[in-house]
C-alpha cells in the first residue's frame, strides 16, 4: 500500500500552472474535511468520558470540561465498576473468549489448511468445496439454528458455546492454506529425506516457514473474536455475567433508560475500541492483507 | 466487508481488499496437487486426520444448522424446550409472515419495508464516497495519503457496538450532532416519520385515499412508501460511516491497476481531468463498482448489531429489519419457528446477491 504514489510519479504526466494549485488546494480540503468526520467522534468520546453528566448536557460539543461543572472528572470511568455496569468482568470475558478462539482457530485453521495445501487424498477437493460453500453463509441466518444445535449439545450459557463455535472458520482454513502453498516443496522433501515423520515435517519445518500467515490469523482472529457480537450474545442469553465487552455495552442504553450516563458509556466503548486500535496501528499491513484474502474469497 | 456491516454490515468479515497492493494470496486452481513423488504413503489417512476436527466443527456448526434452518422453519419451536419436543406444523410460519393477516406479517412487512430503503440509501452513499476518496487519494500530487487512508479505514476494524454506543450518544436531541447541523433540534433516533412522507408532507400530501385503503402484506401502501424513518436515516449515517473506508480500500487497489499510460496518452490527446475521470477511470474501473455495490448489497440485508445498541428496532418498529426481527421473534417472543422461516427467506435474499457477486467475479476474473 505504500507504493501507491510512486507508481504513477514515475510516469512524469506533469501539469503546470494554476491548474494544480487549486487542485491540489480541493484535494486537501476534501481529505481534511472528511478526516474530521472520522475522527472527531472518537476525539469527542475521549473528552465525553471525563466530563461530569451535567457538564456533557450543556456542552455536548466541546473538547474540554467546563469548571462551572466540576471540571474535569474520573466519576464516569469509576462507574465502570458498579452494580449495573461490570466492566471488569466484561473485560476478563472478552479475553477470555478471544485468546482460546484465536488458539483454536490456528490450531485447526493451519491444520486443515496444509492438508489441503500439501497432502493428496481422497475427498480433498470435497472438503475445499464446503470451505468455499460455508463461508457466504451470513451469521443472522445460522442464528437460530445454531443455537439449537448448542442447546442440544448442552452448551448454551458456557464459555465453551461461546469459545468453540466460533473456532471453526472457513477464512482461517482458506488463509493458512494460500500460506502453505507459497512454501518451497523441497523443504518438505528434504525433511523426509532427514527421516522426520509428516507431522514432525509440519510442526518442526513447515508451520515455523508459515510464521507470516500465523501472525496476520492471528491480529484478524482478534480482531474478529474481541468484537464479535451475534454469537456471544444468543450463546450465553441467560448469563449477564457471561456477557463480553460487546455484549455488555449493547446492554446499557436499555438498562439506564432515560438518564445515560454518557460519559460511562462512552469510556467503555473507547475501552472496547481501544485494544484492537494499538493492534490496528502496530500491524497495520496485515489487516489490508487480510482485507486482499477477504475480498478473494468474495 | 463490514459489509456488512458487520455487523454491519455484518457485512461478511468487513475487511476486504483486493489482492495487487498486497503480497500474494492469489485464489489457487481448484484441483490436484501437482505429480510427484509420495513421500508418505499413510498420506491420506494423515491428510483425513489433519482436515477432520475443522471438518467435523465446521458440519457440526455451520453445515448442520444451515440445514436445520429450513427444518425448523417447518416446526412450532418456542426456542426454550428441546426441538426435539416441537411440533410440525408445515407451512404455518410462513403462512404467518406472507399471507395471514396479523401482527406478524404485519412486522416482517415492515422489516421488508425498511431494509429496503436501507439498502437504497446506504449502498449507493458508501460507494459514490468510498469512490470518491479513493479517486482523491490516488491524486499523484497530494502528500500525507497514509495518515487519511488509515483514518478513513479505522471506523472498519472496530466493534459495531462500542461505535453504535458512541453515535448515539452523539445524535441525541440535545446532542453534538445538533449543535453542529444549521438545522432546528432534529429528535433523530425517536423519530419514526418517514422521509418521504415528511418530503410529501412540505407539499400538503398527507396520505391520499387510494394509497391508504390498499395494503400489502397487512400494510398500507401509504406506509410502504413512507421511507426510512429519520431514526433509519440515523443508523443509516453510521453504517455509512463505519463501512467507507473498507471499499474505499477496493477503489484504491483497483485504481492502481490502472495503466498510468492510458491516462498519459489521454493527457497528450488534450482530455480534460474532468473528460478523464467520466471516460477513463469511471469504465475502467466498471468491474470494481460492480464488486463493491454487490458486496454492499449482501451487508445490508444483514444489518444487526447496529439496530440492537442503537434503537432496539424503534421508534414505533421503524428500525426493525429481517435480521433484527430473526432475533426478536426467536428471544423475546419465544417464537423460534417462526424466526428461522425469516431467516430462511433472508438467506434466499442474500444468496442471491452473493451469487450475483460471485458472477461478476468469474465474469471479471479480476478478484
Amino acid at each position: 500500500m505504500a507504493d501507491i504514489a510512486v507508481t504513477r510519479k514515475q510516469v512524469g504526466v506533469r501539469e503546470r500552472g494554476a491548474g494544480p494549485l487549486l487542485k491540489r488546494l480541493l484535494g486537501y480540503t476534501a481529505l481534511v474535511f472528511f478526516a474530521l468526520i472520522f475522527i472527531m467522534p472518537f476525539v469527542l468520546s475521549a473528552a465525553t468520558a471525563f466530563k461530569s453528566l451535567p457538564d456533557i448536557q450543556a456542552n455536548p460539543v466541546s473538547l474540554v470540561a467546563d469548571p462551572a461543572y466540576g471540571g474535569w472528572t474520573t466519576e464516569g470511568v469509576e462507574a465502570l465498576n458498579s452494580s449495573r455496569v461490570n466492566l471488569p468482568r466484561w473485560t476478563f470475558n472478552s479475553v477470555v473468549v478471544t485468546v482460546f478462539v484465536v488458539l483454536l482457530r490456528i490450531t485447526f485453521g493451519s491444520l486443515a489448511g496444509y492438508a489441503l495445501a500439501r497432502m493428496r487424498f481422497r475427498g480433498r477437493g470435497l472438503i475445499f468445496a464446503l470451505i468455499l460453500a460455508v463461508q457466504a453463509i451470513p451469521g443472522i441466518v445460522l442464528a437460530i439454528p445454531r443455537f439449537m444445535v448448542m442447546k442440544e449439545l448442552g452448551i448454551i450459557n458456557t464459555y465453551t458455546g461461546m469459545i468453540v463455535p466460533l473456532a471453526f472458520d472457513a477464512f482461517a482454513i482458506f488463509l493458512m492454506k494460500q500460506f502453505f502453498e507459497q512454501l518451497p516443496r523441497e523443504l518438505e522433501e528434504a525433511a523426509a529425506l532427514d527421516g522426520a515423520s509428516t507431522f514432525q515435517t509440519f510442526t518442526r519445518v513447515m508451520l515455523p516457514l508459515a510464521a507470516p500467515g500465523l501472525i496476520a490469523l492471528i491480529i484478524l482472529s482478534t480482531q474478529g473474536a474481541w468484537n464479535e457480537f451475534l454469537h456471544i450474545l444468543i450463546a450465553r442469553i441467560g448469563r449477564p455475567d457471561l456477557a463480553t465487552l460487546p455484549v455488555g455495552l449493547a446492554g446499557l442504553t436499555a438498562a439506564f433508560g432515560q438518564a445515560q450516563p454518557w460519559n460511562t458509556i462512552v469510556a467503555g466503548s473507547l475501552i472496547t475500541i481501544i485494544p484492537i486500535a494499538i493492534v490496528f496501528f502496530v500491524f497495520q499491513r496485515y489487516f489490508v492483507q487480510g482485507a486482499a484474502a477477504s475480498a478473494v474469497k468474495g | 466487508m463490514n459489509v456488512s456491516g458487520g455487523s454491519g454490515n455484518r457485512p461478511p468479515r468487513s475487511n476486504l481488499e483486493e489482492e495487487k497492493t498486497s503480497t500474494t494470496l492469489k485464489p489457487p486452481a481448484l484441483g490436484r496437487a501437482p505429480h510427484r513423488a509420495r513421500l508418505d504413503k499413510r498420506e491420506p489417512l494423515l491428510g483425513w486426520l489433519f482436515s477432520a476436527p475443522a471438518v467435523l466443527g465446521l458440519i457440526v456448526f455451520l453445515v448442520i444448522p444451515i440445514v436445520a434452518a429450513v427444518w425448523v422453519s417447518f416446526r412450532d419451536w418456542n426456542g426454550i424446550a428441546s426441538i426435539f419436543d416441537s411440533e410440525s406444523v408445515g407451512l404455518a410460519n410462513y403462512r404467518e409472515l406472507l399471507t395471514d393477516d396479523g401482527v406478524r406479517r404485519t412486522d416482517f412487512a415492515i422489516s421488508l419495508r425498511n431494509n429496503l430503503y436501507y439498502v437504497l440509501g446506504v449502498v449507493p452513499t458508501q460507494t459514490i464516497i468510498a469512490f470518491i476518496l479513493a479517486v482523491i487519494l490516488n491524486q499523484k500530487l497530494l502528500k500525507g495519503k497514509g495518515f487519511f487512508r488509515t483514518a478513513y479505514y479505522f471506523p472498519s476494524i472496530t466493534s459495531s457496538i462500542a461505535i453504535t454506543l458512541i453515535f448515539v450518544f452523539l445524535f441525541q436531541t440535545n446532542g453534538a450532532v445538533n449543535r453542529v447541523l444549521p438545522f432546528q433540534d432534529i429528535d433523530w433516533l425517536d423519530n419514526a416519520r418517514g422521509v418521504i412522507h415528511n418530503f410529501l408532507g412540505v407539499f400538503g400530501v398527507e396520505g391520499p385515499a387510494f394509497l391508504t385503503e390498499n395494503e400489502f402484506m397487512g400494510l398500507e401502501l401509504w406506509d410502504w412508501l413512507a421511507g426510512p424513518s429519520v431514526a433509519m436515516v440515523a443508523i443509516m449515517m453510521l453504517v455509512t460511516w463505519t463501512s467507507v473506508g473498507t471499499f474505499m480500500l477496493i477503489f484504491l487497489a483497483g485504481l492502481q491497476n490502472i495503466s498510468p499510460s492510458i491516462e498519459e496518452a489521454a493527457v497528450v490527446d488534450g482530455a480534460s481531468s474532468v473528460q478523464r475521470f467520466f471516460r477513463i477511470t469511471i469504465p475502467l474501473m466498471r468491474p470494481t463498482i460492480f464488486f463493491v455495490v454487490t458486496l454492499g448489497l449482501i451487508g445490508t440485508w444483514q444489518v444487526f448489531d447496529q439496530v440492537y445498541a442503537g434503537t432496539q428496532g424503534g421508534p414505533r418498529k421503524t428500525t426493525f429489519t429481517p435480521a433484527y426481527l430473526i432475533y426478536f421473534q426467536a428471544f423475546t417472543n419465544s417464537k423460534a419457528g417462526l424466526a428461522a422461516g425469516i431467516a430462511v427467506i433472508l438467506f434466499a435474499i442474500i444468496m442471491f446477491f452473493t451469487w450475483v457477486n460471485r458472477k461478476v467475479i468469474r465474469d471479471t476474473g479480476d478478484f
